[in-house]
């Protein structure tokens, strides 16, 4: 599971989803995998104001990843600023700059392998299992 | 605005209009239909240019190409008339460029002779260029189209071909070659459709709740979307579930089919959940600028109960003190398996437009599979909701069952009607039994006596009741068994 989908992941207890603290779940014992792909500008573009970027940061603090900017960048900051381009008319292909090469490389490279996905309100554990993490509730808590 | 011709496919009759209108938006292109029957494989729409038609057909499952219209008419005659009338202002652009002329006919045939000679009655048109019949320039198609049993066309067009559709990617999906598939798996022709119908597009986010085998995530990939998706059974996800394939033994999962298309820079992941315990974030947390959802569109086939149950977490019974220490003592073992219980169908359709109405971006849709027996053809219950708008019905026929694909739009705050989210109160089935809780499967598995009732008896009043016995031999044993 690519890091970016847990900036969509709560805890799937209802009571929890109303408490802050619920957001973002903790990866916990997490091994990680650097999966290289193609970098994908527009998505970049199009996910970045959906970011929850503070919650974004905790987690790759955590899991020990190079600290990213305490603001989030602007889509602007993703393309390389385009002056040479010009002359070609804007039919010429936008580059992708450093600041969207690092996030890609954190959101749509890096992987969680295996290990426990933490809610920080209640502090059910969520096991990952080959990847994939599994978010069914035992019997008591539904 | 232009007249084009679209050359339909003659099946999913009422899947090939909504694609086309879905295309359209996809590429923000204004389209207008000015001719289109169920019956016929020949649509006439007017859109803005030649590029803005093959940007609308490139994507198109249901369509084989889209012709730039140059005359129509009833006979011969007439079309010949009007290609005068209408195109003559064009006919000088391809005076000398190397071009052909061909013959598509539609419940019909000519032999050669005939074909050279239809052809031939064009040679007004003055083309002087070499014919070639393997990368010509220009391609011209004369359609006919017939009808009933008179001998000859009941209608013909002339077209100047614009572009081909992309109805390539049905083989190249074909579930026959697919790595990994399961019992239920949508075929790829209806899985791309559906796909279409949601706007799957470069840059957008999507999700399937109930993935199984993941071929709706790979039909939005194919499009350029990112996706992921989750299913209540980890081993489909994970492929420890066996295959669907006779002899297949060895482990399969969803990621190694998107690596057999090279989609996997796409492919965000999976993960184990039920839509009704959903982990998505369903409200807000810190930024307050991302106010609104953050995915671009949901695609599903939830299960109906039939071949899939249609099952959520929890207990058919509540469960007593015991139970209840017995599963908190033992859930982190790594053979736990959490229980479930059969769920209302109704409930859950319901469910899934609550979580696009918390998870969607504006304008963003939906597209959900639905079955439904055909005697309740009287009266298609769709699910609604407040939020969402109903963008199109589409609906795949059988025999006495049929299914729909159900897309919805996630209307923009300002359109939710004041007050509308208070009055959704509903009920559903109560009961603890799946044949209580899904109409549907009841219905299914008693071979739709309704239906068959209906069909064979459109009128009497039938007082005794003999239809019952349609299952056969139960129906005739329980009979017999009553009167003792």
């Amino acid at each position: 599971m690519k890091l970016l989908t847990l900036n969509f992941l709560t805890c799937a207890i209802k009571t929890c989803k109303s408490a802050p603290s619920s957001f973002p779940l903790h990866p916990r014992d997490a091994s990680l995998e650097v999966i290289e792909t193609d970098l994908n500008l527009p998505f970049l573009k199009n996910i970045l104001p959906r970011l929850m970027w503070d919650e974004l940061r905790v987690i790759t603090s955590e899991l020990g990843l190079p600290d990213l900017p305490p603001t989030p960048p602007t889509r602007e900051d993703l393309v390389v600023a385009a002056e040479d381009a010009a002359v070609e008319g804007e039919e010429s292909e936008e580059e992708a700059s450093q600041t969207a090469k690092d996030l890609h490389r954190v959101l749509l490279e890096t992987t969680v392998k295996e290990g426990k996905l933490v809610c920080g309100n209640c502090g059910h554990e969520y096991k990952v299992l080959e990847g994939v993490p599994n978010f069914l509730l035992p019997g008591h808590l539904v | 605005m232009p007249d084009y011709l679209v050359r339909l496919v003659q099946m999913h009759e009422s899947f090939r209009q909504a694609e086309l209108q879905a295309l359209a938006d996809v590429v923000e292109v204004p389209i207008e239909f000015v001719k289109y029957e169920d019956e016929s494989p020949f649509c006439i729409v007017r859109l803005p240019s030649d590029a803005s038609a093959k940007a609308v057909i490139s994507r198109s499952l249901l369509s084989q190409g889209i012709y730039e219209l140059w005359g129509q008419g009833a006979t011969y005659d007439a079309l010949h008339k009007s290609v005068k009338e209408i195109s003559n202002a064009k006919w000088a652009q391809y005076d000398s460029v190397p071009f052909r002329f061909t013959l598509d006919c539609f419940r019909g045939t000519r032999d050669n002779a005939e074909q050279r000679e239809i052809i031939d009655s064009f040679s007004y048109l003055g083309f002087k260029g070499p014919i070639r019949m393997r990368e010509a320039d220009a391609s011209f198609k004369v359609f006919e189209e017939y009808g009933g049993k008179a001998a000859g066309p009941k209608y013909a067009y002339l077209g100047r071909f614009v572009a081909a559709s992309g109805r390539d990617a049905k083989t190249t999906y074909d579930l026959k070659k697919r790595h990994y598939i399961s019992t239920t798996s949508m075929d790829a022709e209806l899985a791309l459709v559906t796909a279409n119908m949601a706007l799957a597009a470069p840059g957008k986010l999507f999700y399937d709740p109930f993935m199984g085998t993941g071929g709706f995530p790979i039909a939005c990939a194919h499009f350029g979307a990112v996706v992921c998706g989750s299913d209540i059974d980890g081993r489909s996800i994970r492929g420890t579930g066996g295959s669907a394939r006779r002899g297949q033994t060895d482990k399969f999962d969803v990621q190694d089919n998107f690596k057999q298309y090279g989609l996997e820079s796409r492919y965000l992941g999976a993960f184990v959940s039920d839509l009704t315990n959903t982990p998505f974030r369903l409200l807000q947390h810190s930024n307050s600028a991302s106010r609104g959802g953050y995915l671009d569109g949901i695609v599903c086939d939830p299960p109906y109960g039939i071949r899939e149950g249609l099952k959520v977490l929890g207990s058919r019974d509540k469960l007593n003190e015991q139970e209840r220490a017995t599963h908190e003592g033992r859930y982190k073992d790594p053979g736990y398996i959490p229980p479930r219980k059969p769920y209302s169908f109704t409930a859950i359709q319901d469910d899934i437009l609550a979580f696009a109405v918390a998870t969607l971006v504006e304008n963003g849709r939906l597209s959900m599979w639905m079955p439904t027996a055909n005697d309740e053809d009287v009266e298609l219950i769709i699910p609604t909701h407040p939020c969402l708008d109903i963008v199109s019905v589409c609906v795949q026929p059988f025999n006495k069952w049929s299914r729909r694909l159900l897309t919805y739009r996630r209307r923009a705050e300002s359109e939710i009607p004041e007050g509308a989210l208070e009055s959704i109160k509903k009920e559903y089935e109560q009961g603890v039994r799946a044949d209580e809780l899904n109409d549907f499967r009841r219905k299914y598995f008693e071979g739709f006596k309704e239906f068959e009732r209906l069909r064979q008896e459109p009128s009497t009043d039938d007082t005794n009741n003999k239809a019952d016995d349609s299952k056969g031999v139960s129906g005739r044993w329980r009979e017999n068994s009553g009167a003792n």
